[in-house]
């Protein structure tokens, strides 16, 4: 039973390996797959600079991109954990649908008229948006005891849901679009105001550096502590320079990209302020949007690796019945998974209708398999049990990179189709090669 | 060796049935601590389905259940686990995508202050069990799935002594095993026994069994057919208990035993 590459419990794997790549790669601890998938990213976004003429990789094309992304990030997040429980969520775009519906008409009828709050008043978005997640968590609770309790395969009742909640949606206002949206609310949809500026980036991008480099402190003290195989000093530093350098890049790209001349113009004329010869420059720094979505993504992530219910939510992929067996209450896990997705529906809705600052009920519509197959593309694999959170948010901001750079190319929207759908395929069937490759 | 105290375990007239089906038929069977049980029968005897009754798995339909005496209420695995009941199932029951530390503490993870998962304290106590288990274990990041029968079996016993079970349920332990597995399992249940647990081996194959067990209990049918000690009757008069149900001399006959 003796293991042939069994070392001390104390040497670090990469130790052994000579290759300097692969001594990187395993001293660092990297998930490759994950590697990949930036290398890919990397390709689609110098491949499609080269062929737009240079228009894809500006500052204003990538803080477009990133704000576009943000809906269908905010789900994925809790359709990797759907998926990894073996479940499916086909309703996703009309729960987004429906709760976009009843965040407009609390913020443009309910709470300004029927509560008398009146137009503008500065509790409306809150209102609103606690509104949308009592009625996404309340929406994914019953499709999640149906599926739990009534023991109802996700896909029947998710595709069910798929029609109610898309027909729900029209009944809100009987078909009709509400607009505009609270001018609080507006700014969770991004644009020049819904952006928070060069200065509060760079702060943030700081927090961010000092988060990465604290909690690579911690996790070499963790190891010490119990006498664990360490990851060599440079290998730490490494991951630093790296996730802090990925962090600063990104704030300058989001801080490189200014507001418009015109609306620049306007803000200098209300504030006094004299317009430089060649324009006023403003950033428009990180959007609010990207913001939340971030968070959203470092949220979901402690919860699926650090707490309890994200162990759980693992080993029921794994294995059902061990699951059932070790004395987990899988049925309970199952309707908080979905009681999530609804809630992070209801985000995904804010930010949507933010960002058209205005509710439709065909608002969300096909999101539900751009949501997948982010998830799909990002690694999680539809027999349960595997998946992450970051691949995912890869996944989605792939999905996003394709369709943005084919519009740029001027592609004609029934090819952009026909290539999402075969790089679909194609990105499974090269996954499915690299885990036949691994084991 | 064996306390002539209260029984560990009373298990009486228990009954099940699975769409009519008598799966399990008014079955009585004890064990004492420090005592190995052996459940014996064909496959589709009841033995399997008698003992997921024990460990939560499935509810009885009728009968009663005493631990120390005490009637005790098992609807559910998290139920047999707060009776200090463990069960190591035949298909091992270990979440392959997970490590080790993750399997061992699965519904029972060590948290941090904050609420969070310690998995470097779970990691090190998993270390330590599993030095003692299987010195040679090495795998501790890996998914289970990479690991070989006899780690995997190893994982799974290691979760079931992990947090002191008084009763230890093991169906079929070394049917996934080599021979130099099966004697270090053996080995195993040796020690526990010393250490006050009462086991019951649940197996198809006599073999298994004999040696390890103190007693035996046959079924068939579902039913009972008789039980004795390994010490008064041999391994053939064992196995026509099981083949034919028919009750030797030395065995004390219970409701599935054929009348001569």
């Amino acid at each position: 039973m003796a293991e042939p590459r069994a070392m001390t419990s104390t040497t670090h794997p990469s130790q052994t390996v000579q290759n300097p790549l692969q001594r990187f790669l395993i001293a660092t601890e990297i998930d490759t797959r994950l590697l990949g998938m930036i290398g890919a990213l990397a390709i689609i976004w110098v491949g499609f600079n080269f062929f737009s003429g240079g228009l894809f990789l500006t500052p204003r094309n990538l803080w477009n991109l990133s704000v576009q992304t943000a809906s269908v990030a905010v789900m994925v997040t809790g359709m990797v954990l759907v998926i990894v429980t073996r479940n499916i969520d086909l309703s996703v775009g009309s729960i987004l649908g429906v709760v976009g519906m009843v965040m407009g008409v609390m913020q443009t009828q309910i709470l300004p008229t029927q509560f008398g709050l009146g137009l503008g008043h500065p509790l409306i978005w809150v209102l609103s948006l606690a509104t949308g997640l009592a009625v996404g968590v309340g929406i994914g609770g019953l499709q999640g005891a149906i599926i739990a309790y009534l023991r109802v395969p996700a896909f029947i009742v998710t595709l069910g849901g798929y029609l109610v909640w898309r027909g729900a949606a029209w009944w809100v206002t009987a078909g009709r679009t509400v607009a505009p949206m609270d001018s609080t609310f507006q700014l969770m949809g991004g644009g020049p105001d819904g952006s928070i500026g060069a200065l509060w980036s760079w702060v943030i991008a700081g927090v961010a550096c000092a988060a990465i480099v604290v909690g690579l402190y911690f996790g070499r003290r963790q190891r010490q502590r119990f006498n664990f195989p360490q990851r060599p000093v440079w290998a730490e530093v490494s991951l630093a320079v790296i996730g802090c350098g990925a962090t600063i890049a990104a704030v300058w790209v989001a801080n490189a990209y200014p507001w418009p001349i015109r609306i620049a113009e306007r803000f200098a004329e209300t504030n006094g302020i004299a317009v430089p010869e060649g324009g006023l420059f403003i950033s428009h720094g990180i959007a609010i949007p990207v913001l939340i979505a971030v968070g959203v993504g470092v949220v979901m992530t402690f919860l699926a690796t650090r707490t309890r219910f994200g162990r759980y939510v693992y080993a029921m992929g794994g294995n059902p019945e061990a699951a059932e067996l070790a004395g987990i209450n899988t049925r309970w896990v199952t309707v908080k998974i979905f009681m999530l997705m609804g809630a992070l529906c209801a985000i995904a809705a804010a930010i949507s209708t933010a960002r058209l600052n205005a509710a439709t009920n065909a608002l969300g519509t096909l999101d539900e398999l751009y949501v997948i197959a982010a998830a799909v593309i990002g690694g999680t694999s539809l027999a349960g049990g595997v998946g992450t959170i970051a691949g995912a948010l890869l996944g989605a901001l792939v999905m996003q990179s394709l369709q943005s750079g084919m519009v740029l190319m001027g592609i004609d929207s029934p090819l952009q189709s026909i290539v999402v759908g075969v790089v679909l395929v194609f990105a499974v069937w090269l996954d499915t090669l690299y885990r036949r490759n691994k084991h | 060796m064996l306390d002539t105290g209260k029984p560990l375990v009373e298990m009486t007239d228990i009954s099940i049935s699975f769409g009519g089906i008598h799966a399990v038929d008014r079955a009585s069977i004890d064990l004492h601590s420090g005592e190995v049980v052996g459940l014996l029968g064909h496959n589709g005897a009841g033995k399997s389905t008698l003992i997921k009754i024990l460990s939560g798995a499935y509810k009885r339909d009728e009968g009663e259940i005493r631990i120390n005496g005490e009637p005790a209420t098992i609807n559910n695995p998290r139920d047999a686990k707060a009776y200090g009941i463990e069960t190591i199932y035949q298909q091992l029951a270990v979440a392959d995508n997970v490590d080790a530390a993750a399997n061992l503490f699965l519904g029972r993870e060590m948290v941090t202050s904050l609420g969070t998962l310690d998995d470097a304290a779970m990691e090190s106590k998993a270390r330590e069990v599993m030095g003692r288990l299987n010195p040679n274990f090495r795998r501790f990041k890996e998914p289970v799935k990479a690991l070989s029968g006899g780690q995997r079996q190893s994982v799974a016993i290691a979760r079931a002594i992990l947090f002191n079970a008084r009763i230890l349920i093991m169906d079929e332990p070394t049917a996934a095993l080599g021979p130099q597995e099966t004697a270090q399992v053996g080995e195993l249940i040796k020690q526990l026994k010393s250490e006050g647990i009462g086991i019951f081996l649940i197996s198809h194959d006599i073999h298994d069994v004999f040696d390890l067990a103190d007693r035996v209990v046959v079924m068939k049918n579902g039913q009972v057919v008789g039980q004795a000690k390994t010490s008064e009757v041999t391994k053939d008069e064992v196995l026509g208990m099981i083949i034919m149900g028919k009750v030797p001399p030395g065995a004390q006959p219970g409701p599935g035993a054929i009348a001569d």
